[in-house]
């Protein structure tokens, strides 16, 4: 019973992470040489001097911190929604998932075509609506693409949010809220004093989840913009593929990678504990 | 299910290991019996999605080619021309792909890397005599071949005649850039269309090609005398200036920084765009009454002049290649010589044009395309190459990037083409 366990763990998790520890020592520039001179820690002295390293870490900042606040705020407004007692509510329910299930490939190539200046819906509508006189290019400077990709994180990822912070909703008693209003509290006197205190340890479990996986957008990037205009939208996890991949610098890449995984690793820490706090622990 | 106890992590350790051993032990044996089907031998071959052949001419060649020989069977895999390199890369080290299309730029990086096979030898002498220049030398590095051509490539320069006619002009209007820039300042006065002219300027490779048409236009080179890239400076900033400068100037689609070639296609196709440059396969995909509204208006000329009178097109061909790791040598050689043959070649030319010389004289050929063939002898006569060095694909990564940033006026020209050569030039 344990072997299809074992080669998961080992072939599957722990040997690509050693090879990969392996190789960001070492000075591999083909994929077809694996076992090349050993460097030290060189490859990483490499990235961090390296000026293109440091502008994809700012914007993958940009990205985590904009996509994820943004995300919050919506999901939470969202998951009000969805979790008031109104008719009708499972089909909301419902449809408010669609956006997640669709593959990140699939959205984010739905996405480029509406922004396409040339053939796009956006400019279309705002044209019909008179908002514009001509066509936009949304994608073709470098902090508006960074702005456009993220409205499509945003579209595809708050019904998630919404799901996890409705799951902290409903575990919120009725009984505190009747009681709010038999003392007379109105709407923003319960948000504040029940409903946010009370939902911390789901946001912040959100919220460390949700900066992990904007901390690795890959997919989204790749299939709208390519890392383009102007480098503009190279996140961190597209610098590395693009390092290594495509320039065939695998030394360098895996040095990259591994310092990618000691973010999220210490991130995940941070996810895990803030996990165990809450009463949604499965640990 | 917990663990606890060091016998049982020792167990699963082991466990572990043999089952490591035993599915490389599989796999090994699953390779070597060469799949089933009767004992045909079965090649895996990787092609592109876009320009070029389509991939129902190639689906036809392969029909042909089993046809001929029934002991072999191909099976053909389609990707976009931007994961081309990426997946024959990693691919390479499992060894699954008998047979590679790649491009004009990568056989110094896949020769010096291992990645495909050395077929110098496999050469007929003949090839040197009856094939294009323009063709012959795509899979050269270091006076050896790591493929056979599939067919010269360039871009041209297509024109909405219609639109030309309307506003007096002519196809002797279009001979120089001065030319079509004046054309194009007519047509849009005339409110024919909003931006005359599409370029595939997008972060990728296809905008190397288009900057690399004006580069040479301009009497430059991508590289000085001892291969370093030196685009920033003479005709490496005036192309950079004239393409900006259409932009500024409204005669460019500013859409033109997302395009790629299948985007400036449609753009035509849609009669939103009256000049464009393009691969050979645009022009059919124009003529296709069920995607184009512009079938029968268009024409096609070797890319225009620039102020001292060069015309280089950008060298784009393809060619086909082995996989180092294939164990089906003998095979691939044989569908490679099939399709890239005379045969097969001449039945297609409106994906690529044939690598025969003998072809382009042939009247039963060029009367498949006949624009094409009208196009190609001074098409093809000049042309301009991007670097064949082992890192190009970093250098052009570097060009790219700093081409958008100075086009979307994110940087100064200079400053940005600076920042291109200086980052070439580090990795």
């Amino acid at each position: 019973m344990l072997l299809p366990a074992a080669i998961v763990v080992f072939g599957v998790i722990v040997y690509p992470i050693v090879r990969t520890g392996v190789t960001s020592v070492e000075n591999v520039t083909s994929v077809m040489e694996p076992n090349a001179e050993f460097v030290g820690l060189s490859n990483y002295a490499k990235v961090g001097k390296n000026p293109a390293f440091w502008s994809s870490m700012n914007r993958t900042l940009y990205f985590t911190v904009v996509s994820t606040a943004i995300e919050l705020v919506l999901g939470l407004a969202l998951a009000g929604l969805l979790n008031a007692r109104i008719r009708g509510r499972w089909l909301l329910r419902t449809i408010v998932v669609i956006p997640w299930a669709v593959p990140t490939v699939v959205s984010g190539a739905l996405w480029k075509g509406i922004f396409n200046p040339q053939f796009g819906s956006l400019n279309a509508i705002l044209t019909q609506l008179g908002l514009i006189s001509e066509d936009k290019i949304w994608l073709g400077s470098p902090l508006l693409a960074m702005n456009m990709v993220i409205v499509a994180d945003v579209w595809k990822t708050v019904p998630v949010v919404a799901f996890m912070l409705l799951a902290g909703l409903t575990s919120i008693p009725q009984e505190t809220y009747e009681a709010a209003r038999i003392d007379g509290a109105g709407a923003i006197r319960t948000l504040r004093s029940i409903t946010l205190p009370l939902l911390v340890p789901s946001i912040s479990i959100v919220m460390i989840y949700r900066i992990i996986e904007a901390f690795k957008v890959f997919d989204v990037i790749y299939i709208m913009t390519g890392g383009g205009p102007a480098d503009g939208t190279k996140t961190i996890a597209l610098y590395t593929y693009y390092t290594a991949i495509r320039d065939q610098r695998y030394g360098v890449g895996s040095a990259l990678a591994y310092m990618i995984v000691t973010a999220i690793a210490i991130l995940s820490a941070l996810y895990l504990r803030a996990l165990r706090r809450s009463e949604m622990s499965l640990l | 299910m917990r663990i606890h106890t060091k016998k049982g992590v020792a167990l699963i350790a082991a466990l572990a290991t043999m089952a490591l051993v035993g599915s490389a032990g599989l796999s090994a044996c699953s390779k070597s019996d060469g799949g089933g089907d009767g004992g045909k031998t079965e090649l895996n071959a990787l092609f592109m999605k876009q320009a070029g052949y389509s991939e129902e001419q190639i689906n036809s060649m392969i029909e042909a080619f089993e046809a001929d020989n029934p002991d072999i069977k191909i099976n053909a895999q389609y990707v976009a021309f931007e994961a081309l390199h990426d997946k024959i890369v990693t691919a390479a080290p499992a060894g699954t792909l008998d047979i590679v299309l790649i491009d004009v730029i990568w056989p110094a990086e896949f020769a010096t890397k291992g990645i495909v096979l050395d077929v110098t030898d496999r050469y007929p002498d003949s090839w040197a005599e009856d094939m294009l220049g323009g063709a012959y030398h795509t899979a050269e590095f270091e006076g050896k071949m790591w493929g056979v051509p599939w067919g010269p490539s360039t871009k041209y320069f297509y024109y909405n005649q219609e639109m030309v006619e309307a506003v007096g002009a002519t196809a002797a209007d279009l001979d120089t850039w001065d030319g079509v820039l004046a054309v194009a300042q007519k047509i849009k006065d005339a409110g024919l269309v909003q931006y005359p002219l599409a370029w595939s300027l997008k972060q990728e490779e296809a905008s190397v090609c288009d900057y690399g048409q004006i580069l040479g236009s301009f009497g430059g080179q991508f590289t000085d005398a001892d291969g370093n890239l030196a685009v920033n400076q003479g005709a490496g900033i005036q192309a950079v200036e004239w393409l900006k400068a259409t932009i500024d100037d409204g005669l460019s689609n500013p859409g033109s920084l997302v395009f790629l070639e299948d985007d400036v296609h449609k753009t035509m196709a849609q009669g939103e765009a009256a000049f464009a440059l393009n691969w050979e396969d645009s022009f059919d995909g124009l003529q296709d009454a069920e995607s184009s509204n512009v079938v029968g208006k268009i024409g096609l000329l070797p890319t225009p002049k620039g102020p001292g009178g060069d015309r280089p097109g950008i060298n784009g061909a393809m060619a086909l290649s082995i996989g180092t790791g294939s164990k089906h040598v003998e095979e691939a050689w044989k569908f490679i010589e099939y399709v890239t043959g005379p045969g097969e070649q001449n039945k297609y030319p409106t994906g690529w044009l044939p690598n025969w010389k003998a072809s382009y004289t042939d009247e039963a050929i060029t009367s498949l395309a006949p624009e094409l063939f009208a196009a190609a002898p001074e098409a093809l006569a000049t042309l301009i190459l991007r670097p064949t060095v082992v890192n190009y694909q970093a250098a052009s990564d570097a060009l790219q990037a700093q081409l958008q940033a100075a086009l979307s006026g994110a940087k100064p020209i200079q400053e940005a083409m600076d920042a291109a050569v200086a980052a070439a030039a580090a990795e």
